[in-house]
């Protein structure tokens, strides 16, 4: 053969592969709403950028008939791409082909574009569609998960890693993305679980259907093992390219900086968003939107724990990370999920060098024998482990209330804060004026002709003296009393000067956070 | 993606304070705590009632198989929490029992 001859052999090859599981397949694919593959790839890519390896790997399984199977791809598609110019290395399952079922080359496929990324330090988008371990290749499709488990780990808190949930991804599958850094779902096309709902049944007697199981919502809400809930694909791969572009590449780089912007101020005025009554609730989105380039705030975990709001914004053009106490959920207290979500995000926004802002406005944590039963414990100590921690710049705002743990919890100056800036409106207390009073006077009380009227005088006391910034700022645990109005003014200033922060931690292998 | 949610606000009271907000879906579903009743014998995992080793009115004592409870393929046995009287047997042979589901009253 020529050339030319050869080269025709390269493409009709190609052309075979290419197909995937084929027309009939492609078209079940699409019937339940769902993208191939490679159109999954090409839609979240920048044009022309996506360039494929291992085309032509096969499969290597003989059993059960198997050496007589083609499967193109080995159920797998690979590469490297860009998203917005940011490059990434990338692997979508193809259901088409064998249900995406894991064997062992499928399984090399996808560890070896994983070392790709760790090598070349950029990000890891992974989408999973696949019906789980191939059964004919027996332990080899067991050992194939275990390798890419092993690598999520190694790359864990080096490169991002994504994992977009396009299908199912049921059993030891689910164990990838849940060590991942960020969990995309899409509604009616999600499924995620480790053991279905025929299991259940059968083990159980439980009857469940596999969208109220695993579906993408539940996942967002229930269960907090998703991060981006998304109706169709097309929104999820925009949510995906909005992500990418707030991220660095990689540990050892700063997330790209975009053109600076003023924020929406007409639209989001601090002034009007605070409520005069302490008790009355306000979204502290709008508040963060307030202080964000452009009003630009791409939330984490909307639906998950809500009375935590984490997200990404920015500040001066540069990525910022919010942590802030909702009031509007719950009056904004901390639990065991609101505690698991925060805590998370601050370890990945430390990992991934992005300064962290937190908005504080909480009464405490939540009470409730559910929650003690919980491990409210050892959940709460996630925060302050987190914080601690954390070593990149970190501002804290006191807006409101700041009462007992919760104050400690949200990144106060103990916790090592770089500044802490408080408005006029802030209270920082071991409790509420009400609680205090009541154990502080209890006698008094008790003894007093009218209890009522003592209660509430000494709870008007007790508001006068401590509910204030200023108890708290003549220790010099709040290094500024702030006016709202300020309140850009004195985060961008904070995060300006924090650029080159250093801090030596103690040596050691890792620690034991209370996971 | 934004999910509106229900902006009805409740009183919340925290720390002797009650505060206008609104109530995540699992706040309200949360299972409220009872104190555990020594007599109330009840499933501690769903599965299938495979033998029953006692009747109405029977005495027991402490750690005396009741009946067996397969779940999981595992046969388990509960027995008797205490030395007593079976007040009554809520369950039949072969009944599939949920979580939770009471099995035997005790006095």
């Amino acid at each position: 053969m020529g050339l030319k001859e050869k080269s025709n052999d390269l493409r009709r090859r190609m052309r075979s592969a290419l197909k995937g599981g084929g027309d009939k397949a492609i078209q079940k694919q699409k019937a339940i709403g769902k993208m191939t593959a490679r159109e999954r790839i090409v839609a979240l890519l920048d044009t022309n950028t996506f360039h494929e390896y291992d085309l032509f790997v096969e499969h290597a399984a003989k059993d059960f008939n198997m050496d007589k199977k083609y499967l193109p791809g080995d159920g797998v598609l690979t590469g490297t791409g860009t998203i917005s110019g940011h490059p990434v290395c990338i692997y979508a399952q193809d259901f088409t082909v064998a249900g995406g079922s894991l064997g062992w080359m499928h399984a090399k496929k996808i560890t070896k574009i994983m070392d790709h990324a760790l090598k070349l330090r950029v990000p890891l988008i992974g989408i999973n569609d696949s019906g789980g371990a191939r059964i004919q290749e027996g332990v080899n499709s067991l050992a194939g998960y275990g390798e890419i488990f092993y690598r999520n780990t190694l790359a864990s808190g080096v490169i991002p890693q994504i994992s977009v949930i396009l299908g199912p991804c049921a059993g030891g599958a689910v164990y990838s993305p849940a060590l991942t850094d960020f969990v995309f779902v899409v509604e009616n096309i999600s499924k995620m679980f480790i053991t279905g709902p025929e299991v259940i049944k059968t083990v159980l007697g439980e009857e469940i259907s596999m969208e109220a199981l695993g579906g993408a919502r539940v996942h967002c809400e229930t269960t907090g093992n998703a991060h981006f809930f998304a109706q169709s694909e097309e929104e999820c791969f925009n949510q995906i390219k909005s992500l990418v572009s707030y991220i660095p590449w990689n540990n050892t780089r700063k997330a790209a900086k975009y053109p600076k912007k003023k924020p929406k101020t007409r639209k989001y005025n601090i002034e009007e968003i605070i409520p005069s009554d302490p008790r009355e609730p306000y979204d502290v989105r709008d508040v963060i939107r307030s202080l964000t380039d452009d009003s630009d705030f791409m939330e984490v975990q909307e639906l998950f724990a809500q009375n935590m709001v984490i997200g990404f914004g920015r500040m001066e053009g540069d990525t910022v990370g919010f942590v802030a106490n909702q009031p509007m959920v719950l009056a904004g207290v901390l639990d065991v999920d609101s505690s698991d979500k925060a805590a998370r995000f601050i370890r990945y926004c430390d990992a991934f060098n992005i300064p962290l802002v937190t908005l504080v406005d909480l009464p405490g944590y939540l009470p409730g024998v559910d929650q003690e039963h919980s491990g409210v414990i050892r959940h709460g100590a996630k925060v302050l482990y987190a914080y601690s921690e954390a070593t990149v710049p970190k501002i804290t705002l006191i807006m409101r209330k700041a009462y007992g743990g919760g104050y400690i919890a949200m990144c106060s100056h103990h916790l090592r804060a770089d500044f802490v800036f408080a408005w006029p409106t802030a209270e920082i207390a071991v409790m509420g004026p009400e609680g205090a009073a009541n154990i502080i006077f209890r006698r008094e009380i008790m003894a007093a002709k009218d209890p009522d009227a003592f209660r509430q005088k000494m709870v008007d006391e007790y508001k006068e003296k401590f509910a204030n910034p200023y108890v708290a700022a003549a220790y010099g645990y709040i290094d500024a009393v702030i006016e709202p109005p300020e309140t850009r003014k004195m985060l961008t200033r904070a995060l300006a000067i924090s650029q080159e922060k250093e801090v030596f931690l103690p040596k050691k292998k890792h620690g034991i956070p209370p996971f | 993606m934004s999910e509106k949610q229900d902006k009805s606000l409740e009183n919340f009271t925290i720390g002797g304070m009650y505060y206008k907000t609104t109530l995540t879906k699992k706040f309200k579903n949360r299972e409220n705590y009872e104190e555990p009743n020594i007599n109330l014998l009840k499933a501690f995992i769903p599965g299938t009632i495979v033998d029953i080793k006692v009747k109405h009115g029977q005495r027991v004592s402490e750690g005396e198989p009741l009946l067996l409870l397969e779940a999981m393929k595992m046969r388990n046995i509960i027995a008797a929490p205490k030395d007593g009287r079976i007040k009554k047997v809520w369950v039949k042979l072969n009944d599939l029992v949920s979580k939770n589901q009471l099995l035997i009253e005790m006095q």
